[in-house]
């Protein structure tokens, strides 16, 4: 179990090129942070640095109070999971497991061998495959094979290097959450680096965003979600990702492509003085006007528009709707997109209705809107000039406290059910345990 | 895939035409090899029944030949195997540094490896020819084990360029992550890995060896170094006016029994070891 | 080899990065590292060919001989001169050209027809068909002349009791005798024993034509021809060209079979064997060394045509990085 401390980690190139650029992240004792970003953000990078596998330019590294940035990766008690898993094709499924505990000689007898190794195998339900070698099992078998080898060896931590990356949609759906089961039964610190928005925050206890080898925010994932610090982190966070409309701020009402918006007086007042903002709307923000309730009509706003089609998904829908931006917005737009590493951001709105709507494609309909949730950006910096710090922090606060819950009951369900416990919530039960 | 009795039966054509091909050649001197020396002009593919005969082979194992045949086969086998070790060694060596680090003239070391290969090997001898009487190298084994470096260095390196570039090096990063030292890492992930690899080439590199004329009829004068190829060439009959064409093919025939049994039992990780070398995308 | 791991195009990005423009210690500690690694066997390479080369054009602007060491004398290019309005080298040249076209060409197409049945071979045989054709990849060439040599042989053989129907071919028929049906046995055996190693080339081409290709071939209506010429042809063209180059350049240098067959006597001399019949029989080294650098001029002039004018990217296709 450990603490590890990032201090203003800089990872540079030959050519001055910073992968990582002045990076703090105090990870506590048995939390879950995730890396998240577009691809080339750093994150890997950092991950590597951490473990070991990557030089540290400037900055320190502590693991546990304790400088590391000189330690070989070996001696830093550390288990990772590789993209690829990384499996000793050579040796067997029993052999890959036991691999780190073989290095460490003279540590463990034979039979704690065999005894670590048939538990880890009996949590990640591989005791049929002990013999096998990794050639022979399916893509999710490798990746709890690849797991074994992390937690058999009682680490300080785990990190990931986008372990799903290479499962597909279902099975990456069910091995997330094992990994997330597995670590809020062991209890241990875990950092967890994906490309994958929906990853960092189903697993996260707090997710960091990066962008180009820079920090732009780290937060519970209701944090970024609902108070996101600029553009980037709003349109990267979510999905189907928010909207952005250019305004601009008359009397108190925002102009926008969808036509004027009537916003509360205390968002309006943050943006005050300036003519242009950019307005981001989450898709779930709206509403088909037929469908709101009288009683929350007038914290909206309520306009006309013609969606160019729907889709129907069963629990909702999705409508679009085009608008035509200025060349500078457009422009504006498309920086975002590639920054994201996303195409090009069309120039349009998405709006989630209720599954029982009407509105079809091709007629115009009435549309609500909910302003009280809005978001007000600068478009030159980015910045989020609505964005209410301490509502955020408490949020994150509250996740940090049902983290502690969780971990604590979830140890307490495998005491209950395990026969051979290690003693240390370590090694883990027979059984898994059921949230 | 259905397989039909038509297809079948295609298929089982197709294979005898192919196994056909492939070995009548050595079935044409082995049944040579048991001709007598009357027999030799009976203008038949075996040998008329009832005088097949064991006598070739005796003649060179234990025989009058013996001398002539087995020095060779020592020569041949010693030197081949000396200068496939070396060949491995150093490629392996080069390779890794290829395949794994970054270091400017990566592409002048592989472009100099296929310039040796597509060298005429005569152009060589000359000079090593005059050279090697110089220094006193002539008609060693020495002598023989240096030039075939030029033989089997390039198509190691390239072999094992090929073999490491697939080797998943993120392995050796994950066994230091698990706890292992450098050396550890490479001796428990990367070695396992490497190793057919390594001995694949080296089946390689001694079919090449073990095949050497030019350097063999060239460099040599006497029994001293003289490998079984070159040796073939200058065996005379046990008598001026006998002809040595019984003795002949039964040495041939023992010196391709191990490249038979090399075949049967590596077929798999020679051609893969052909193919990537060769050619790739 | 089977493994879990692929590429991982992400690390890749960054290592890349890392290779070209790291130039910490840690770099220049890799660069005398691969230096240190791979020198050796840069060396030796260099050692056992380009000084040898180097020398034998050094000897070649002498006249000398060692049966006379004393009369060495410089003469300059006098020794070209001499073998170059020498009708004997422009007939060994036509000879050993005769060889190397006539063999690589029979070689193409009996490889490619290998490499298709190895290719589509049911998984039960191809180890076998595999196996067998490694067998003449394997064996000695000096074997192999020898094989084919005593089949063809007048009083050793049984071609000509087999085949007399054939017109032409007798009892009294000394293949060995004339160069018109001496070379013919000698191309066969070149041919039987370099066959496999341009087919198994031509394999791995095969290998890499994905089946979506032909299938979609199939689906647009080509037949079996059509798919060969406008699909696998085509898609397989370097795996080609490379093939055709190396086994050119082999061919050229050919020697054990002519040696063993014939010693190069009734007009079916090769450069090789004439190189070897002028230093190390006559021990005419000056002379024989001039043959030698221009044999190496050939064979570089073919590679240089090869190269420049059919565009084989040796390199690039044969596994070279990038």
């Amino acid at each position: 179990m450990a603490s590890i401390t990032l201090k203003n980690l800089v990872k540079q190139y030959g050519d001055g090129f910073p992968a990582v650029n002045d990076i703090s992240i105090d990870i506590e004792d048995g939390e879950f942070i995730i890396l998240v970003g577009p691809s080339g953000c750093g994150k890997s990078t950092l991950l590597r640095m951490i473990v070991g596998l990557e030089d540290i330019t400037s900055g320190d590294l502590y693991i546990n109070g304790e400088r590391v940035n000189s330690k070989a990766p070996r001696d830093r008690n550390l288990a990772m999971v590789f993209q690829n898993y990384a499996l000793y094709p050579h040796l067997t499924v029993f052999e890959n497991i036991a691999f780190p505990l073989r290095l460490a000689k003279g540590r463990h007898s034979e039979e704690e061998v065999q005894r670590l190794v048939t538990e880890a195998a009996a949590t990640l339900e591989l005791t049929d495959h002990l013999q096998r070698k990794p050639a022979n099992l399916s893509g999710g078998q490798r990746q709890r094979v690849a797991m074994g080898r992390a937690i058999v060896r009682q680490a300080d931590a785990f990190l990931f290097d986008e372990p799903l990356s290479n499962l597909d949609a279902k099975l990456r759906g069910q091995m997330r959450s094992e990994i997330s089961q597995m670590q809020r039964r062991l209890g241990t610190t875990s950092v967890y680096v994906t490309h994958d928005q929906t990853e960092a925050m189903t697993l996260g206890d707090r997710v960091a965003v990066l962008k180009k080898g820079e920090l732009q925010q780290i937060a519970s994932p209701r944090e970024l979600y609902e108070q996101p610090v600029n553009l980037f982190v709003a349109g990267f966070i979510g999905s189907p990702s928010m909207n952005f409309l250019p305004a601009t701020i008359e009397n108190g009402k925002l102009q926008t492509s969808l036509g004027a918006l009537d916003i509360p007086a205390d968002r309006a007042a943050k943006a005050a003085g300036r003519k242009v903002v950019l307005v981001g709307v989450r898709p779930e923000f709206f509403e088909d006007a037929k469908l709101v309730d009288e009683a929350k009509k007038p914290h909206g706003s309520t306009f006309k528009a013609t969606l160019t089609h729907t889709e129907w998904l069963g629990n909702e829908q999705y409508g679009y709707i085009n608008f035509d931006p200025s060349p500078e917005v457009r422009e504006l737009l498309n920086n975002l997109a590639r920054d994201m590493d996303a195409d090009e951001l069309r120039p349009q709105v998405v709006v989630t209705l209720d599954a029982a709507s009407r509105i079809r494609g091709g007629r115009e309909s009435e549309i609500w809107l909910d302003t009280r949730k809005l978001h007000l950006f600068d478009p030159e910096t980015g910045e989020n000039l609505t964005r209410d710090a301490e509502a955020g922090a408490a949020l994150t606060a509250e996740a940090n406290e049902e983290r502690a819950e969780e971990i604590a009951s979830a140890r307490d369900a495998d005491h209950e059910h395990s026969t051979t416990s290690t003693g240390n919530g370590g090694g883990g039960g027979s059984h898994r345990a059921v949230s | 895939m259905k397989s039909t009795g038509r297809q079948k039966l295609v298929w089982t054509i197709i294979s005898i035409a192919v196994l056909v091909y492939a070995l009548f050649p050595v079935a044409s001197i082995l049944a040579t090899s048991f001709k007598s020396p009357g027999d030799l002009t009976n203008g038949r593919f075996l040998p008329t029944p009832g005088l097949a005969t064991l006598a070739n082979y005796e003649q060179i194992l234990v025989g009058d030949a013996q001398g002539l045949f087995l020095t060779a086969l020592w020569n041949s086998i010693g030197i081949s195997l000396i200068a496939t070790f070396i060949a491995v060694v150093l490629a392996t060596l080069c390779a890794y540094a290829i395949a794994r680090l970054d270091f400017p003239g990566k592409k002048l070391i592989l472009t100099t490896a296929l310039a040796v290969s597509i060298f005429p090997v005569i152009s060589i001898v000359t000079p090593l020819f005059n050279l090697w009487r110089n220094i006193g190298l002539y008609d060693t084994w020495l002598g023989l084990i240096i030039p075939y470096l030029s033989l089997t260095l390039p198509i190691s390196i390239w072999t094992l360029a090929a073999f490491f570039r697939q080797i998943p090096w993120e392995l050796e990063q994950a066994a230091q992550v698990d706890g292992a030292t450098t050396w550890q890492a490479f001796r428990k992930a990367i070695v396992p890995l490497a190793a057919p690899g390594v001995f694949t080439t080296a089946i390689i590199a001694f079919f090449i060896a073990w095949n050497d004329f030019v350097y063999g009829i060239s460099l040599t004068s006497t029994e001293a170094a003289r490998p079984v190829p070159a040796a073939l060439a200058f065996f005379t009959g046990a008598s001026q006016f006998e002809s040595p064409t019984g003795a002949i093919s039964a040495a041939a025939i023992i010196v391709t029994i191990p490249v038979v049994l090399l075949v049967l039992l590596f077929q798999r990780q020679i051609v893969s070891g052909l193919t990537q070398g060769a050619v790739k995308g | 080899m089977t493994s879990a791991i692929t590429k991982n195009p992400e690390a890749m990005k960054t290592n890349g990065r890392n290779r070209n423009n790291d130039y910490s210690d840690r770099a220049k500690a890799e660069r005398r590292l691969g230096w240190i690694l791979a020198g050796p066997a840069f060396i030796i390479m260099l050692a056992v060919t380009l000084y040898p080369i180097l020398q034998a054009f050094f000897d070649s602007l002498y006249a000398f001989r060692l049966t006379a060491p004393d009369e060495r004398e410089f003469i300059f290019f006098q020794n070209y001169v001499t073998i170059l309005s020498d009708p004997v080298w422009w007939r060994d040249l036509v000879v050993t050209l005769l060889i190397t076209v006539v063999t690589v060409a029979v070689e193409l197409v009996l490889g490619f027809a290998l490499a298709l049945v190895m290719h589509r071979a049911l998984k039960a045989v191809r180890g076998w068909l595999r196996t067998a054709i490694l067998v003449p990849y394997g064996i000695i060439t000096v074997v192999s002349a020898y094989a084919w040599f005593y089949a063809f042989d007048i009083s050793s053989g049984y071609v000509n009791a087999w085949f007399d129907w054939v017109p032409g071919i007798d009892a009294d028929l000394n293949w060995f005798a004339q160069a018109s049906t001496a070379l013919p046995v000698i191309m066969a055996s070149e041919i039987w024993k370099t066959t496999p190693f341009i087919s198994l080339l031509l394999l791995a081409g095969l290998a890499q034509v994905p089946d979506e290709l032909t299938e979609a071939a199939k689906v647009d209506g080509a037949t079996w021809w059509e798919q060969m010429r406008k699909v696998i042809i085509p898609n397989m063209k370097a795996a080609i060209m490379v093939a055709v180059l190396f086994r050119a350049l082999d061919a050229f240098r050919i020697f054990d079979n002519v040696f063993i067959m014939t010693n190069g006597q009734y007009g079916t001399e090769v450069l090789s064997l004439l190189a070897y019949r002028t230093s190390i029989s006559r021990l005419e080294i000056g002379l024989g060394s001039a043959v030698s650098v221009l044999l190496f001029a050939c064979v570089l002039l073919i590679s240089f045509i090869a190269i420049k004018v059919f565009k084989v990217d040796l390199a690039g296709s044969t596994g070279g990085k990038r």
